[in-house]
């Protein structure tokens, strides 16, 4: 009937969108703060102490929830929103929040052995410098150019030697030598200056004699060689004349107790035996402390008689 | 192969004359005919002249020895004497020593000689002189794997040991690739130097 009129319709059209805004608006004191980053609002309004003991106190902290829960969803939707498959997906901007850390810090590493080493030593660790000489880099892109040429082939005039800032003696007699050599002939046929020497073999190779050569030279180098060696030793060996001299020594020594031992009988004669013994063991001493041949002087001990 | 340079010759004799002195001029110069050392290989062959002109004949890779191989030198170039040297020392060894029967066997198997079984002894040997072994019947001998021997003691001082079982000689280590396993121990009867 016209009891339903426009007006009816339009205040309870109004009224119905009042009660949907209603439904998603929260009024609050404090506006809340968000770090939509952390899905995180932070309210910071004041409870009603009293309002809280009259509800029942679920129902209250329900409410309460459920319209922090509005105002985050309503922040939520204010951020750029994009399709993914076919699900709308909102960008979440960076947190602002500072969380505390997960896991617990690094400890601090020990030293390793070279780091130990050269804290001990003051070694601090030095840049090298980038300049290199500038002969090396000359050689060096030479070299590399020739590579290439080889490479690929392709016939480069044959150079004899590098150009060298600081050429040494050997250096230039060297170059001497190859401008000298670089003949039609080899330079077999270049005159040499007025004191200039014959050049020495500067091949690598030694020289020997030929396998079936003068068999008469041959055998007086060897003689000769040996006449050399025998020259070296000493001909009077000292050590030997000194043992000698001492035999002969204990020899009358010996032969003289024995005399006198003849009246006593055998008492003289084990002194002539140990006088022996330590004559012996005196030349012992004294001969390997002479020699420098053969084994260290472990072999003394030897020297020395058992005595049991 | 080709003759020795000085410094090898020297080396080579001074070697020598630890055992023989200065009777290396025998070999050298002998009388019944030419005879050289060569190198060949590192080895120092000892060979008449008629042998090494037909030893010229044969490549360097296809030569294996010629004549007696008197021994080689080293990467460090020390001389090495072999066993197959035995035959031309023993007639020059100056300093000798004999052994008895019962050590005899002993001593070729590698043991050193000790003064129980010392026969005889040239005298006048001096400490570490070098040596040739001799059985008493007058056979030089030699040991693997060290063919020659060198005296730690000398003769007087020997004399004045009571101790029987002192160390007399010594056998010289000498230890070749190519000696022979302790089945084939040498035995040379003496030979005369003219082969």
């Amino acid at each position: 009937m016209a009891a339903c009129s426009i007006e009816d319709l339009l205040a309870k059209a109004e009224q119905d969108e009042a009660e949907k805004l209603k439904s998603i608006t929260v009024q609050k004191e404090l506006d809340l703060e968000f770090d939509i980053g952390n899905l995180v609002a932070y309210d910071k309004n004041r409870i009603d102490i009293r309002q809280f003991r009259e509800q029942k106190k679920e129902d209250f902290l329900r409410s309460l929830a459920r319209d922090n829960t509005q105002l985050l969803v309503n922040e939520i939707w204010k951020h750029p929103t994009e399709r993914v498959e076919e699900v709308i997906v909102v960008k979440l901007p960076e947190p602002t929040t500072p969380l505390p850390r997960e896991k617990p810090p690094p400890k601090p590493r020990p030293p390793t052995k070279w780091e130990e080493f050269a804290k001990l030593k003051g070694i601090q660790k030095k840049k090298k410098t980038n300049l290199v000489w500038d002969d090396k880099v000359a050689k060096n892109e030479l070299h590399r150019l020739r590579n290439i040429a080889r490479a690929q082939k392709i016939k480069v005039p044959g150079v004899g030697l590098t150009p060298i800032a600081q050429q040494s003696k050997s250096d230039l007699a060297r170059a001497v030598n190859v401008a000298k050599s670089s003949t039609a002939s080899a330079g077999k046929f270049q005159d040499r200056l007025p004191k200039e020497k014959a050049p020495r073999n500067t091949g690598k190779k030694r020289k020997f004699q030929p396998v079936i050569g003068n068999f008469s030279n041959e055998k007086q180098r060897q003689l000769d060689l040996l006449k050399v060696m025998d020259s070296k030793k000493p001909r009077l060996d000292v050590n030997k004349a000194v043992n000698k001299q001492m035999r002969e020594v204990d020899r009358e020594e010996a032969a003289a107790k024995f005399k006198k031992g003849g009246k006593k009988g055998r008492k003289g004669g084990n002194f002539s035996g140990k006088g022996k013994g330590g004559g012996g063991k005196g030349k012992g001493k004294g001969r390997a402390g002479g020699k420098g041949q053969g084994p260290p002087s472990g072999k003394k001990g030897a020297g020395k008689p058992g005595k049991r | 192969m080709r003759p020795l340079t000085d410094d090898e010759t020297k080396t080579m004799f001074e070697k020598l004359s630890k055992y023989i002195g200065e009777n290396i001029k025998h070999l050298v110069d002998r009388p019944d005919g030419t005879y050289c050392f060569r190198l060949h290989n590192d080895r120092v062959y000892y060979i008449s002249e008629t042998i090494l002109k037909l030893a010229t004949n044969i490549s360097r890779g296809k030569l294996v020895s010629v004549g007696t191989c008197f021994g080689k030198f080293t990467k460090t170039i020390k001389f090495r004497l072999h066993i197959t040297a035995l035959d031309f020392l023993a007639p020059y060894a100056k300093f000798k020593v004999w052994v008895k029967p019962g050590q005899e066997q002993s001593f070729l198997y590698g043991n050193h000689v000790l003064k129980s079984g010392l026969g005889r002894i040239t005298e006048n040997t001096n400490q570490y002189q070098g040596v040739v072994v001799y059985s008493m019947a007058d056979v030089p001998l030699v040991s693997w794997p060290s063919p020659f021997t060198y005296c730690p003691l000398s003769n007087q001082i020997s004399q004045h040991i009571a101790l029987p079982l002192h160390i007399l000689s010594i056998i010289q280590s000498n230890q070749s690739t190519y000696s022979p396993p302790p089945s084939h121990t040498v035995h040379y009867p003496i030979k005369s130097v003219n082969i």
